[in-house]
Order: structure tokens, then C-alpha cells, then sequence
């Protein structure tokens, strides 16, 4: 054959098209669990034995109507276009709801095959679907797949080359036995089509084929066209103008929509098997987790336990990092010596870049547990449940509950988290989200509080390091309400309206994907930005106005640090290698660590001898633990790093936001600060 | 009565929706139209509301929950 076939991924939102059309194309498009991620249609080509294919991923959608964006573009996409294969993929754990867009799909008339997807989890739940009367019911192959574990992949293209020509089986038979419809109509002259709808709505779209066909006008599928403009669908209504209003003489949608359901009433009750017990369960678990009491409580309970994880859990296995990080630079340190190197390239490469990447490779336990935890959250369903158990809250700062989501994901990384924010329909809400996002405590953050908590904090490190992300939500909320009070009508933009899935055992196969590609991004972050950033760094702290110099006091660095340093004495910040440490942080959050072994000459600071050292050595500056804990507030509010910024801008598309952004940050970070020193001085 | 001022675990008809175009088209591609039965499953003081329409679980937030008027449903048969 020549010409490439043209197939077309349609689907619910969040039901895996994307991950699909990743296994299919080989192509790294972005997932992730939460609707909307595919904003525009992306194609790929495939080639399957002897046939070419185009692949096409279309946005998720709920349905075929024109009141979205997605939904027009979808619907435009498949009438207008070549398009010789519809894939419907559909998440097989929700198969109620995914039916509806199946029918409405079958109804347009192309050949639809329906790809079966997340079938494991059907499993999982000690579910079974009927595989030889579903496609009986519905009309057209009906194929389990799994996009993750990439099976069923080949016997799907296998279907889609074969069923191209033929757009419906024949052998359709409905029993609509509960529902008492005799009359005229008989069913079985309907029977090539999926949905039959009741006398009074049949008879309809028989007038109206008939209209349509004596006015001339070009159709393609005559019972669509007559289905859409009972619905009184504008698009469709535009281009069949005319006096309608003696057949249909008020809107049919509601009897249409009911049409369908009623169908797949039948085809669940018919073809899913043990669907009740696992259901039951969800609403058990919901009855606590959704309380109107405990709610809030437990989702505070929750994240403490995220954080008590990560912080006991990490630091066990941050020890057997720390010991081959010290014997690495131990070793690295004899090597050059004995190889001869000079000491200013032993010096870059021992103290600047083994000290600055490798200290930060030392807290990968602490970030590995975090986002384990996260993933975890994510993956079992819980994070909908945090958009209902906040609206609340979040509705007295103007939001829905659902802005809550890109929230807690800014506890692992603030730059994700702003992207989500796309989700949110309402623009004015999607600026205040990025406003306010940074504030929320990202896992770049986690080493400082590590550091320094457990230096000067010892027993209650854990507690103090809690307290900077309740900081940070408070911060956010009340930064958001400041927004607000120019919102007098208190009316929510966007309202909450989010689907609960059913609650399910984590996958360890998508959880270790996702922690996966953290850790690589972590570890690309500290060969990349952060091994620049201590390069950089060296450099400016040992050479100065008189070349290379011994003494940092004399260094660029410090000259830079103590014209800074004054403004930061308020908040008992004003060290200039404090202040050089923060700029350094703008890099990347964590340097802010690296930066004050290298700045106190402390070797391995994030070992505990090191630790001692390091606590000793800015005693001896007169920096306690005030001072510490004014610097965490302010490593937890300024400007979280270079690449939030890009993101920022890139999201507000506007320079004067962007400089206004990290001005506001850089104010509250500092008033913050100063509050709390001025507190701890008066303790 | 609306959403906003029924029983948890209470079985519902739906009466009325009046909501703007986009919320409305989203539950009614949940099934969500007139005369069906819904389960409140939670409510909030504030007005928050989920309920169980078709087998789905949704979450919606009061401006959403105080603009659907429901009737008790009586007739006896299993909850949807």
C-alpha cells in the first residue's frame, strides 16, 4: 500500500493515550497523572509488517460536543481530516464513564476500534470484563492492552490494518428489556447501529435525515448530523440553517445522552464482572479520608510522615554515601598528589568541584525517599481526595480546591509543579498558583534543612525542618488572600468538579519510573548545573583584585558578599559568605550547602564530624541557631532557583511579572527572616 | 432542596442544573442529567459534595453543588 494509514488516539483525559502513543512511536511526549497534560495533537509514524501508519495523540476529552477546546478540536480533527482508524483508548478500571465518548465516537460513522487500556488494574481489583460479548454489544473489536507493560501492542495495529475498511460488524442485536419500549420501532431495522435510542427520538432523526437529504447540502453521515442537531449542537446547526422548530421543538440532549447511558447500563451489567466489592472499599476508606473531622488532620498526618520518612529513612542511608564520598575524596586528593598536579588544580578539583557536587550526591537518599513518597501519593489515588479536602481552605483565598494539586507537587519540584498549573482553566488563577508556587518547599530545599537543622537542632531537627513547610504553605495561603481582597465578589472562578477514582495499590513499576527520572534529574542536575556552579564559585573565591589568592577574605567573592552582607544584618545573616552562599543558591538550591563547606574551609560538612566542625567554625562568627533558622526561612522564600524563573517566564510570558515575581520573593524572604531573628533574639 | 443541603448516604433525583455551559456539559457527559439518581457519599458545612452518579465518584465545590436543585428519590431499587 502506499499511502500511510491515519489513526487517531481519542480518549478520556488521564486514561493513557499518551503513554500508548509513546510505546507505539518510541517518542518521550510527557505523562503524567493528572488530566489535561496533552494540550495539543502530536503525531508520529509507525511501521507495522507491511503497512505505514500515522499515528495522531489528541488532547483527552469527555465527550463530542462543542463546548471546549479540546472537544472541538478533536471532533473538527476527526470529521475533517484523512483520518482512516479511530483508536479509542479507555481507561478498562472506569470502562462507565469511558463508554460515552465510545458511543458518541461510533456514532460519527469512521471505523472505531476500542484499545482496552490499564487492564491490570481491572485485575487487580478482581474484576472481569466479558471480551466476547463486549464487542458484541458495542459493535466493533474490543482489544486489551497495556500501554505500560507494552502488551497487546502488535494484535492492536494488527486490528487497526484490518478493520480499516469495514467501519461495522453486522451482527448487532439489542435486548432493551428493562425499559418496556414497544411502539413501532422496530429495533432490529436499527440494528447496525450501537445506540438505538427510544421511538419518540428514532422517529425524530428519521424526519430529520429526510430534511437534510431534500436540502441539498453535502452529508457524510446522515444519523450524526441528525443526533447533533437534536442536541441544537451550534456548529452543526449553522451549517444546516433553516426552520427547524416543527421537528425539533425543544433540545433532545438530555433523551440522547440518556439513550446512551441507558445502554451502557446494559453493557456493564452484562460484561463486568465483580464490580461492587472493590467500590465498597473506596467509599469505607473515603468515609475517613474525606471526613469532614479528620480530613485535614490526616492529610497533615500524611505529609508529616512523608517528611519523617525522608528525614530518618535518608539519613540511614545517607551514611554509607557520606563514608565513599569521604574515602572518594580522600582517594582523589592522594591521586593527584602523587601524580604531581599543582595545588590550585588540586585545590578546584578536591575543595570546588568533589566538595560541591559531591556533597549535594550525598542527600540523593533523603530526595529518593521524598519522591517515593510523593509518587506513592500520586499513584494510589489520594491526591483528588486533597483537592476536596481543601477546597475549603482554598475557597476563602479565592481558588478551588483543585489548585491545591500543583501545590503539593512543588514539594518536589517547583518547576513541574508551575506546569501543572495549566490544568487550571481560569487564567487570572493560573497567575496566582505561579505567584505563589515557590513558596512551596521544593526537594532542592531539603539539604539545607538537613544541614543545618540537624547542626543546631539536633533532638527536634525533624520538627524544625516540618516547620519550614508549614512556613511555606502559610506563607503561600496568606500571600494568596493578600491577592484576593481585590476579588469582592468571593466568587470562585473555577469551581471544584473532580473525579474521585477508585483508591488502588500503588504500581511499583510506574512508581519506580517516575522516582527513576527524579533521581536522573537529580544527578544531571548535580553534573551540570551544580558542577558549573562550584567551578564558578572556586574561581570567584580565590582569585581577586591581585590574581590567585590564599586568602578568601581577598577573593572577588568576598568583595561582592560584604557590599551585600549589611543589608542582611537584621536578619543576622550578615556574613558575606552567607550572602555569597545565597547567590550561589540561585544556581541551583542546593549550593547553598556546598557553598558554606567550601566558604568555612570545612571539609565534608555533611558528615557528622564535619557537621561539628562546620557548627564550631560559624560559632566562632557568632552564628547560633537563630541565625540558622533565619537562614532556612530565607533559603525557603527567596527566588527558589534559575530554572523556576525560566519556567516562570515562560508561563507568564512577561518580563515585567517575572522581575516582579522574584522581587516579591527576595522582600518576603527577607522580611520573613528578620522577623524570625528578631524573635529568637528576644527568646 | 439543592445539593448543598442533603444527607450523606441519601438517594437523589436530579430536578434542575443551572450552571454555566462548560460545568454543565461535563456532568452531563457523566450521565448527569435530569431525573438521575445520584448517592451523596460526603458533604461539607461549606458545601462541598461528593456524590456518585453512574458508578463515578465526583468531587464538586459548593458554587457548583448550590446550583443543582434534587428531589429525594423514594422509588426503591439499588442505588446506581
Amino acid at each position: 500500500m502506499d499511502r500511510a494509514l491515519k489513526v487517531a488516539f481519542v480518549g478520556n483525559p488521564n486514561c493513557g493515550k499518551t503513554t500508548l502513543f509513546n510505546a507505539y512511536t518510541g517518542a518521550n511526549l510527557k505523562v503524567a497523572n493528572w488530566p489535561g497534560v496533552t494540550v495539543e495533537k502530536k503525531e508520529g509514524a509507525l511501521k507495522y509488517h507491511k503497512h505505514r501508519f500515522t499515528l495522531v495523540d489528541l488532547p483527552g476529552t469527555y465527550s463530542l460536543t462543542s463546548y471546549t477546546m479540546e472537544e472541538k478540536l478533536t471532533r473538527q480533527y476527526i470529521l475533517d481530516s484523512e483520518v482512516d482508524v479511530i483508536v479509542d483508548v479507555a481507561d478498562a478500571s472506569a470502562l462507565e464513564r469511558n463508554l460515552y465518548l465510545t458511543l458518541q465516537l461510533i456514532e460519527l460513522g469512521k471505523p472505531v476500534i476500542l484499545a482496552l487500556n490499564m487492564m491490570d488494574i481491572v485485575e487487580e481489583r478482581g474484576m472481569e470484563i466479558d471480551m466476547h460479548r463486549l464487542p458484541e454489544m458495542l459493535g466493533i473489536p474490543c482489544i486489551p492492552v497495556s500501554a505500560k507493560h507494552k502488551t497487546g501492542l502488535d494484535i492492536l495495529m494488527h486490528t487497526v490494518a484490518h478493520h480499516q475498511e469495514k467501519s461495522k460488524q453486522e451482527n448487532l442485536e439489542h435486548h432493551h428489556y428493562h425499559h418496556g419500549r414497544g411502539g413501532h420501532h422496530k429495533h432490529s431495522h436499527h440494528k447496525e447501529y450501537a445506540v438505538v435510542y427510544n421511538d419518540v427520538i428514532e422517529d425524530k432523526i428519521d424526519q430529520v435525515i429526510a430534511r437534510v437529504k431534500e436540502s441539498e447540502q453535502p452529508c457524510s453521515n446522515y444519523r450524526w448530523t441528525a443526533i447533533k442537531l437534536l442536541e441544537l449542537d451550534e456548529e452543526i446547526l449553522s451549517v444546516y440553517p433553516g426552520n427547524w422548530d416543527d421537528i425539533i421543538d425543544r433540545s433532545y440532549e438530555d433523551d440522547i445522552i440518556n439513550g446512551k447511558y441507558d445502554l451502557i447500563e446494559e453493557i456493564i451489567e452484562e460484561c463486568l464482572v465483580n464490580k461492587q466489592k472493590k467500590a465498597a472499599a473506596t467509599d469505607y476508606a473515603d468515609k475517613l479520608m474525606t471526613s469532614n473531622l479528620w480530613g485535614f488532620p490526616i492529610f497533615l498526618g500524611i505529609m508529616a510522615i512523608v517528611f519523617f520518612l525522608t528525614f530518618t529513612l535518608g539519613d540511614f542511608l545517607k551514611i554509607g554515601f557520606e563514608a565513599a564520598f569521604e574515602w572518594f575524596s580522600g582517594w582523589m586528593y592522594q591521586v593527584l598528589t602523587s601524580l604531581g598536579a599543582s595545588a590550585w588544580l588540586i585545590s578546584l578539583i578536591v575543595n570546588g568541584i568533589i566538595a560541591g557536587v559531591g556533597g549535594i550526591l550525598t542527600f540523593l537518599p533523603n530526595i529518593f525517599i521524598l519522591f517515593l513518597a510523593l509518587a506513592f501519593l500520586e499513584d494510589s489515588g489520594y491526591m483528588s481526595r486533597v483537592a476536596y479536602v481543601m477546597d475549603n481552605l482554598m475557597g476563602k483565598i479565592g481558588l478551588s480546591g483543585r489548585a491545591f494539586i500543583p501545590m503539593i507537587l512543588g514539594f518536589g519540584c517547583t518547576v513541574p509543579a508551575i506546569m501543572a498549573s495549566r490544568s487550571l482553566e481560569n487564567p487570572k488563577d493560573r497567575k496566582r498558583i505561579i505567584f505563589i508556587t515557590p513558596f512551596m518547599s521544593c526537594s532542592a530545599r531539603l539539604p539545607i534543612y538537613v544541614l543545618f537543622s540537624s547542626m543546631f537542632f539536633q533532638k527536634s531537627a525533624m520538627l524544625v525542618a516540618y516547620s519550614m513547610y508549614l512556613i511555606g504553605i502559610l506563607v503561600a495561603i496568606v500571600t494568596a488572600l493578600i491577592m484576593n481582597i481585590g476579588n469582592k465578589r468571593k466568587k470562585i472562578s473555577a469551581p471544584l468538579l473532580i473525579e474521585l477514582p477508585e483508591y488502588k495499590t500503588p504500581n511499583l513499576h510506574t512508581i519506580m519510573i517516575y522516582v527513576w527520572q527524579k533521581v536522573k534529574e537529580y544527578l544531571t542536575k548535580a553534573g551540570t548545573t551544580i558542577f558549573l556552579a562550584s567551578i564558578v564559585l572556586w574561581f570567584l573565591l580565590n582569585f581577586g583584585m591581585n590574581g590567585m589568592t590564599t586568602d578568601m577574605s581577598e577573593s572577588f567573592g568576598a568583595m561582592a558578599g560584604m557590599k551585600i552582607a549589611p543589608l542582611l544584618i537584621p536578619a543576622g545573616l550578615g556574613l558575606w559568605q552567607v550572602v555569597v552562599a545565597l547567590i550561589s543558591g540561585l544556581a541551583a538550591k542546593e549550593v547553598v550547602v556546598s557553598s558554606f563547606s567550601v566558604l568555612f574551609g570545612v571539609a565534608n560538612a555533611t558528615t557528622a564530624v564535619g557537621m561539628d566542625h562546620l557548627r564550631d567554625v560559624l560559632a566562632g562568627y557568632g552564628f547560633g541557631a537563630g541565625n540558622a533558622y533565619a537562614l532556612m526561612v530565607f533559603c525557603l522564600l527567596y527566588t527558589p532557583c534559575v530554572a523556576t524563573i525560566g519556567i516562570i517566564y515562560r508561563e507568564l510570558k512577561s518580563l515585567k511579572l517575572t522581575a516582579a515575581t522574584i522581587l516579591f520573593q527576595l522582600v518576603v524572604a527577607w522580611v520573613m527572616a528578620v522577623l524570625v531573628y528578631q524573635i529568637s533574639l528576644l527568646l | 432542596m439543592v445539593l448543598c443541603e442533603t444527607t450523606v448516604g441519601g438517594v437523589y433525583r436530579i430536578e434542575k442544573m443551572d450552571l454555566t455551559r462548560a460545568v454543565e456539559m461535563r456532568l452531563k457527559a457523566l450521565g448527569m442529567v435530569e431525573s438521575t439518581r445520584i448517592k451523596i457519599l460526603n458533604r461539607k458545612r461549606s458545601g462541598a459534595v461528593i456524590f456518585n452518579v453512574r458508578g463515578t465518584r465526583i468531587a464538586i465545590g459548593k458554587d457548583i453543588a448550590e446550583n443543582i436543585t434534587v428531589k429525594e428519590d423514594t422509588t426503591d431499587g439499588q442505588s446506581s
